[in-house]
């Protein structure tokens, strides 16, 4: 089972969400959706300055066996992409909360829905 | 392999120890299966350089016997199974009378004892046609189609390690052992049929064993590898390791939609065979369509981006349709994403240039080539 930290919060659609900091978070993919995506091989990320949409797709990650999208936990700016991630998808599968983060984004709007570590395991478990 | 409720997937006798192993299951066919243990890249990896161990129990067996078990098989499948010697083993089909695909399989003539048995080996997808089909063409002829879909569990040894593997835990002369033949022996003292057959691209074998004895064997396959850096291997890298060495997968590359002809297989079908044959007549005609008028042909993709190409996407030339993929994969041996896919005959030339895969809206190059993607070193 994995271990969701603490001090993240999650989306529905399995994105976690750093703290932000001077406005600015990190996003990236739960341990939990990278365990069910098998090895990723390729990620598209949105690009740096582009606006994305809390719960719109902003990317997509494939695996051996699947496509899948990636969608924003919040609505902002992207200011940052993770280059090493891009290079070496695997990171995703062998580091998702930390060396396989995806993407950071200057935050606009947050939805109400976004769940707290505890609350995201029970999510996924339930 | 005890029986469930319908709908309920059923289990192989290695149910217990693949959860144990933290394996990853998927539905399959009606079977839930190891889909991976870990990281399917690495599994797959393991079969090319190493050994990898896998389960393969849902697939159907179909044991066939009697006097007549040779010409039964003669009218009921495209090839020629009366010809086949004991000890050895035949890719085939089983065809409609219109010609389309039934599905393809590996039989075995186990024995010439007091009469002749053959061991039918189906897609799990389609065991039960398979079994309905030969049971229904069975009339008339002298000749047993008993259902050994549960007589057995299935486990396979595959890669350069293997046959080290296989020697260390069996007195059988596997070295006399040539690829698609079988014999029955001992491996780790359970009774085992040994047979050099694999789904990889690899050197290697599949043992079928009573479901009582699959564990044990398991575990002395999984010490005896240990030191050549045998693992357990999922579904997932089966199925990229088949890709890569050009085989066919039933609902992908192979249809009812589909003669052997149209699949680019039509060695399969043996017209010179003595006797009438269900499909015969279609199948002619399909045969000849084929040399005046070639229909799709499948080949080999190649990407030059690192997008991946799925079943169903269309391919194109200067933005026509021109065919479709059947399978794609990210390539573990190739560092690429590959595919097969059925391409109108002009297009199918290795080299031809100009080819694109449509992927969710992007037209992503490809490189035509010639299957397989994969071929092992001898």
């Amino acid at each position: 089972m994995s271990d969701n930290p603490q001090h993240l919060r999650y989306s529905k659609e399995h994105e976690w969400l750093s703290d932000a900091a001077d406005g600015v978070a990190t996003v990236g993919i739960t341990e939990h959706a990278a365990n069910a995506l098998g090895d990723v091989v390729y990620v598209q990320l949105p690009e740096v300055g582009a606006t994305v949409t809390a719960g719109e797709t902003c990317g997509e990650l494939e695996s051996t066996k699947s496509v899948s999208d990636l969608y924003a936990p919040v609505t902002g700016e992207v200011t940052e992409v993770n280059g090493d991630v891009v290079d070496d998808p695997s990171l995703v599968n062998s580091a998702p909360f930390e060396g396989g983060w995806l993407f950071k984004v200057r935050i606009s709007g947050t939805p109400d829905d976004l769940l707290s570590a505890d609350e995201y395991t029970a999510f996924i478990t339930g | 392999m005890s029986s469930t409720a319908s709908g309920a997937p059923r289990r192989t006798a290695l149910d217990a120890l693949h959860r144990s192993l933290g394996a990853t299951m998927t539905d399959f066919a009606g079977w839930d299966m190891p889909l991976r243990y870990g990281s399917e890249r690495e599994e797959h990896l393991a079969v090319r350089t190493r050994a990898g161990l896998f389960d393969l129990s849902h697939m159907g067996e179909i044991t066939v016997t009697g006097p007549d078990a040779p010409a039964l098989l003669n009218h009921a499948l495209v090839g020629d199974l009366a010809t086949l010697a004991a000890g050895r083993a035949r890719y085939t089909m089983i065809c409609r009378a219109d010609g389309g695909i039934l599905d393809d399989l590996i039989v075995y003539r186990l024995a010439d004892a007091e009469h002749p048995v053959y061991l039918v080996v189906a897609n799990a997808s389609n065991a039960r046609t398979v079994l309905d089909a030969l049971t229904e063409r069975a009339a008339g002829f002298d000749a047993v189609v008993r259902d050994d879909r549960d007589a057995y569990a299935l486990l396979a040894v595959q890669g350069p390690a293997a046959p080290g593997i296989l020697a260390s835990l069996t007195e059988a002369d596997l070295d006399g052992l040539k690829y698609y033949a079988g014999l029955p022996g001992t491996v780790a003292g359970v009774p085992t049929l040994i047979a050099r057959t694999g789904y990889t691209g690899e050197d290697g074998f599949e043992l079928f064993v009573d479901p009582a004895d699959a564990e044990k064997l398991w575990q002395a396959l999984t010490e005896a590898g240990a030191s050549a850096g045998l693992v357990p291997c999922g579904l997932s890298c089966r199925d990229t390791l088949r890709l890569e060495a050009g085989m066919p997968l039933y609902g992908n590359e192979l249809s009812t939609a589909l003669t052997p002809f149209d699949a680019g297989l039509g060695r399969v079908v043996k017209f010179g065979k003595e006797g009438d044959f269900v499909g015969r007549e279609a199948l002619a005609e399909a045969a000849e369509r084929a040399e005046q008028n070639p229909p799709r042909v499948l080949v080999g993709l190649v990407a030059e981006g690192r997008r991946v190409p799925r079943a169903g996407y269309p391919v194109l030339a200067d933005g026509t349709v021109i065919g479709e993929v059947t399978s794609g994969a990210p390539s573990p041996t190739l560092g690429k994403p590959i595919a097969m896919a059925y391409v109108d005959a002009a297009h199918a030339a290795p080299g031809t240039a100009g080819v694109a895969v449509d992927i969710r809206g992007g037209h992503e190059p490809f490189e035509v080539v010639a299957l397989p993607f994969y071929k092992r070193r001898k």
